[in-house]
């Protein structure tokens, strides 16, 4: 197992967020987190990546106990996480961004600047332009590629698609599916449910903190009642 | 009053000079402000134990010699630098969550002790070191005399900015701080250890001020009370120029320096209140500081 999330309570301050929230997610595997804005996405992805560590409850990364570990020691590990408000270092160019998080592994193949330029191109021609200063899809382009660069087994991607114009979306669908195809495997929170189920393999349905639903793409498109009174959609 | 070519080129000298050791404190004290969001009120401690390092190296191990003043350049920043590392990993590290009020009364209490330990080691009385063989004496320019020793710190100056320069632009530790300085959190997401950031950054900025304590010994008479002097101009420096800001900081130590030696010649009395009159000013008009300011 890639990834086991146990019954895990965060809290902000005193407000309680997440009740309890439980998933899974194999090797090789795409699963999303679907929800409406505030339904507790973006926590469990926090709270996964040690910013923001649930009070009870467990966190498994390939079968050993993670739980309220520091982010950078589970960068280590292998999980990368894109944030959701996408977080590039604005005084550094493009090309800095991605050299300050490279991270050797063992693997054979391994990201670097020539593969990353390889998945999105666009990348290239703005490399010595300030992260400050790219439009809302560079710095999206730009995060998932810093993301990538430490060479993760796990990639937390928060709301890729927030704020893109839709030929964005789909080039972004085919990156990551030429992502799984590489083997990695992707934990996607997104709004955009149709986005999100095209490149899935498995759901998971987050409300107020609690996760309503759990099933497969193909289960989760049918389920019209579920989607109608979880995501409004 | 007289407005020679030769005063106005002497004044102009010791000025520039000034402001090139106000530049390299300033510098570390605005990389530790810019990086780790401590105002650090020790940092002219730092600067002092600097100073007395040159001094204990220079004169009381070396006599005075000229190889015992180029030894005490190189080492004295290297005290400090160790000094700064213990106090960074004993104190410092555990406090950066706090708010800034509490940093400064932390950092204002190090000062305290800081000074009292320099009374203990070297005495509260007034030292001097004397420069190298090579730096001693004047050359003539402009009509005027000027020190070598001045014209030796208008070498190093630019040396240090160009250091620095390549340092925060060039090393991966330099571009890792640059982004620490403004999102310490998404350092970590990337898998670098900050606490280890932080700790270099602390220690190449008390270096900056070791290195000032040092290259200042052979100008002034080094003794207790300089720390003060030069804290508070280092904080207006920093404030003119736009915190955490390298390039803000020579910005605004080339006011400081150069408004106060002018000062001198318009009117001697009250010399000091130039370079005072001059930051009222320029945070009049630009109140974030002249260049662009991390904070």
């Amino acid at each position: 197992m890639m990834l086991e999330v146990e019954e895990i309570h965060t809290f902000y301050g005193l407000s309680h967020i997440l009740f309890g929230v439980s998933l899974k997610v194999e090797q090789g595997e795409v699963v999303c987190l679907l929800g409406r804005n505030g339904a507790g996405k973006t926590t469990t992805m926090k709270s996964i990546m040690g910013l923001t560590p649930p009070r009870r409850g467990n966190i498994r990364f390939r079968n050993e106990e993670i739980t309220g570990r520091q982010p950078y020691l589970l960068a280590r590990k292998g999980i990368s996480y894109v944030p959701d408000d996408r977080r590039i270092f604005a005084d550094l160019t493009v090309g800095e961004n991605l050299e300050i998080a490279a991270r050797k592994t063992r693997g054979t193949e391994e990201w670097d600047m020539e593969r990353i330029y390889e998945l999105f191109p666009a990348l290239k021609d703005i490399e010595s332009r300030k992260g400050g200063c790219l439009s809302g899809g560079e710095q999206k382009m730009l995060a998932i590629a810093r993301a990538l660069m430490g060479n993760p087994e796990l990639l937390l991607l928060d709301e890729p698609t927030e704020g893109l114009a839709p030929v964005l979306v789909h080039a972004l669908e085919e990156q990551i599916s030429k992502l799984k195809n590489a083997g990695l495997t992707v934990l996607l929170a997104e709004q955009n449910v149709r986005s999100a189920l095209r490149s899935s393999d498995r759901g998971y349905i987050i409300d107020n903190g609690q996760i309503r639903y759990h099933g497969s793409v193909g289960e989760l498109r049918e389920n019209d009642e579920v989607r109608k009174k979880y995501l409004l959609v | 009053m007289e407005f020679g070519l030769a005063a106005l080129a002497s004044q102009l000298v010791v000025g520039l000079s000034r402001a090139m050791i106000l530049f390299i404190v300033c510098a570390g004290l605005s990389f530790v402000l810019g990086v780790l969001r401590v105002p650090n009120v020790a940092h002219g401690s730092l600067y002092m134990i600097g100073a007395f390092s040159a001094y204990g190296i220079a004169m009381r191990l070396f006599g005075g010699s000229s190889a015992g003043f180029w030894l005490a350049l190189i080492l004295a920043p290297f005290v400090v630098a160790l000094v700064s590392l213990i106090a960074e990993r004993a104190l410092f590290c555990h406090l950066y969550e706090r708010e800034h009020l509490m940093l400064l009364l932390f950092t204002f209490a190090l000062m305290l002790i800081f000074g009292d330990l320099v009374k203990i080691i070297w005495g509260a009385e007034y030292r001097s070191v004397s420069p190298p063989a090579l730096l001693r004496g004047s050359v003539s320019m402009f009509g005027a005399s000027i020190p070598r020793y001045n014209l030796f710190l208008l070498i190093i100056g630019p040396l240090v900015a160009i250091g620095l320069w390549l340092f925060t632009n060039k090393t991966k530790i330099g571009k890792i701080s640059r982004a620490a300085a403004v999102d310490r959190e998404m350092v970590s997401v990337i898998g670098i250890n900050v606490s280890w950031v932080f700790a270099a950054a602390f220690v190449i900025g008390c270096y900056l001020a070791g290195l000032g304590g040092a290259l200042v010994a052979p100008t002034v008479s080094v003794t207790l009370g300089m720390d003060h002097t030069i804290i508070i101009e280092a904080f207006l420096i920093v404030t003119i120029g736009g915190l955490g800001n390298m390039w803000g900081a020579l910005v605004g130590s080339l006011i400081f320096g150069v408004t106060h030696s002018f000062g001198v010649l318009l009117w001697p009395q009250f010399a000091i209140v130039f370079p005072y009159a001059a930051v009222v000013i320029v945070l009049f008009l630009r109140p974030r500081g002249l260049l662009k300011s991390v904070w």
